[in-house]
């Protein structure tokens, strides 16, 4: 067994566990522990998409006990890169929470940090559904924790709106599980996989049932409509730099979706069949539609961010509603587009938040290092909108082109919201920086913190690469998704033992 | 028996979605538990009712399922961590706003 499989897992558990109980207190070297970690994690990740893109999938069975028995986790190819996505996207994060100080505006940064680390990379890695659900908890008591960070009345109240609704998508994840143990009498995703077309006609409709409650949970963490409505007000009231490690929460939903309706749920499972799709396809439209108008209206930046965070999962969601390797292999790039980008969008707002008197776009107020912001402003805007040159545009070209054969009814769709989106960008932009020019009068001295900056340019780098490299990242990602959409040597990797 | 606990379950359930959609936090955490005690019930019954049936093989005629028996105790810790979590912000959010209503008035941001 490839016991590299479990180190995304047990590694952040050790380091945050470590922190918490002998480096309480130390910022320094909390901080140097976590970034330590954090640069293992990035190898760690590159090592295992090796091993996944080389060897195929790979399961690795907890305690050694067999696989519909005890739990597994599977290396896959999509595994390996949401895994790889985190790495990254966590040490530009960490590097921004240092670079601008907002790790030592409270207790236990650090720590929850590696925790959320921990549940996220769990998440990405199960081959067992109940045991997705325990991650999705512990990436979420993380993230309660993370929300509230810095504290202020306002930050806990949204919180506890957050955990509230939370809480009820634990519950109907449960009920899901419950009902899907109940039919098919396991819970390995590989086994389910095998054991659900044999179920018999009876168990139809409640197995209908389970499906699509299980697509009700993942839709409250993917935050799509009508179940996003938890998103702006906690994505708007976090840390910035929270909220751009939150980028990466959303595409868990994204992530579960995928697996559920590529590995257990697919097209040709006569009890479900193309029900998942008719439901996520509606829905990502109208997701894509309150993004694009929620961009348009919002009144201050952190909001603004937030509903460019809805609507790229409406866009992600759309190209998973496809159902088709093409379909597949177009959500995946934007996934790998969207996070990044919707992660840069979170850090200009927070860097505006202090270079400015307030954040709303309706009062002018200058900002202190005006072009230096103005210029990452530029590049999330044209990232998110979907304008060439950078990955948006290539994505969103994906996405359209899967959809070819409905390109009446979706295309529209798309290019009328990116049009949204463009225009609310463009005027939350010249709101913020060319307006407040008139008046030239900069309140307070610039703060200094280059790390952060640096942090925000290397999302921008990431992106770029993101760009130059599509002929490559496409190419694999086409292998990805055949993969995803050919489970046998998924379902295979599991070794499952007939019960007696 | 199947009767009467599928409407505990779902009276509980009613009870949890009910006190869920309150305007004060106290009642919605109330609603919150009310909930996790439905799901726990329902997640026990997925393994089957069985009456006096240990869940050891070869002890009975037709044994007990064990497996959500230890979903259940999963699902219990997890739900009572969690809203030990959501008691506390909830305390911390009435202290420092001075009132416990869980909307948030828009604007102020």
């Amino acid at each position: 067994m490839n016991h590299w499989i479990i180190a995304p897992v047990v590694l952040p558990a050790f380091v945050a566990a470590l922190m918490v109980l002998t480096l309480r207190g130390h910022l320094a070297l909390q901080r140097i522990a976590s970034l330590a970690a954090i640069i293992a994690l990035n190898a760690i990740a590159v090592a295992l998409l090796w091993s996944a893109t080389m060897h195929g999938p790979e399961a690795y069975f907890l305690g050694d006990w067999p696989a519909p028995f005890g739990i597994s986790l599977v290396l896959d190819r999509l595994s390996a890169m949401m895994v790889a996505l985190l790495a990254v996207l966590a040490l530009i994060t960490t590097l921004y929470a240092i670079g601008s100080g907002w790790d030592a505006k409270g207790a236990h940064f650090h720590p929850l940090l590696q925790f959320l680390l921990m549940g996220v990379g769990g998440a990405f890695l199960t081959g067992d559904a109940f045991n997705l659900f325990v991650f999705f908890e512990v990436l979420l008591i993380a993230s309660y924790g993370l929300m509230i960070h810095g504290g202020g009345d306002r930050r806990t109240r949204a919180g506890i709106q957050y955990i509230a609704f939370n809480l009820v998508g634990s519950s109907l994840f449960l009920f899901a599980l419950a009902l899907l143990y109940g039919v098919a009498g396991t819970l390995n995703m590989a086994d389910l996989a095998a054991k659900l077309p044999g179920l018999p006609a009876g168990d139809a409709a409640l197995l209908r049932v389970a499906a699509v409650m299980l697509i009700l949970v993942f839709a409250i963490k993917g935050a799509l409509v009508p179940l996003q409505f938890w998103l702006p007000g906690t994505y708007a009231n976090a840390p910035g730099v929270v909220a751009a490690l939150f980028a990466i929460m959303t595409k868990v939903g994204a992530y579960a979706t995928l697996r559920f309706v590529t590995l257990v749920f697919p097209t040709d499972l006569p009890a479900t069949g193309t029900l998942i799709p008719a439901f996520l396809l509606p829905a990502a439209l109208v997701t894509l539609a309150i993004g694009a108008l929620g961009i348009l209206g919002a009144t201050t930046l952190p909001r603004l961010a937030a509903f460019a965070a809805i609507a790229s999962m409406g866009t992600a969601f759309l190209a998973i509603a496809h159902m088709t390797p093409r379909g597949t292999s177009a959500a995946l790039y934007y996934i790998l587009h969207s996070t990044l980008a919707t992660a840069l969008i979170f850090l200009v707002a927070d860097l505006v938040s202090r270079r400015r008197a307030h954040l709303r776009l309706d009062a002018p107020a200058p900002v202190a290092q005006n072009g230096l912001i103005a210029a990452l402003y530029l590049a999330s805007a044209v990232a998110l909108a979907g304008m060439p040159p950078l990955s948006g545009f290539i994505g969103k070209l994906l996405i359209l082109d899967a959809w070819r054969d409905q390109a009446f009814a979706i295309w529209p769709a798309v290019l009328v919201s990116s049009f949204l989106m463009l225009l609310g960008l463009s005027r939350a932009g010249s709101l913020l920086f060319w307006k407040p020019s008139e008046s030239e009068a900069v309140a307070d001295p610039a703060p200094q913190e280059p790390l952060a900056v640096t942090a925000a340019f290397a999302l921008f780098a990431a992106l770029i690469a993101l760009t130059l490299a599509a002929g490559p990242v496409t190419g694999w990602l086409d292998g990805t998704a055949a993969s995803l959409h050919d489970p046998a040597a998924y379902i295979g990797a599991n070794r499952l033992e007939v019960a007696p | 028996m199947e009767a009467l606990l599928a409407s505990a379950i779902g009276l509980l359930a009613a009870v949890g979605i009910y006190l869920t959609l309150r305007l004060r936090t106290f009642p919605v955490i109330l609603g919150l538990t009310f909930l996790s005690y439905a799901v726990n019930l329902f997640l026990f019954t997925a393994g089957r009712l069985a009456v006096n049936a240990a869940p050891i093989v070869g002890t009975t005629d037709a044994p007990a399922d064990p497996l959500p028996q230890a979903l259940v105790l999963t699902a219990i810790v997890i739900s009572f961590g969690m809203t030990a979590v959501i008691m506390i912000m909830a305390i911390g959010g009435h202290l420092q706003a001075g009132h416990d209503r869980i909307d948030l008035d828009e604007d102020k941001a």
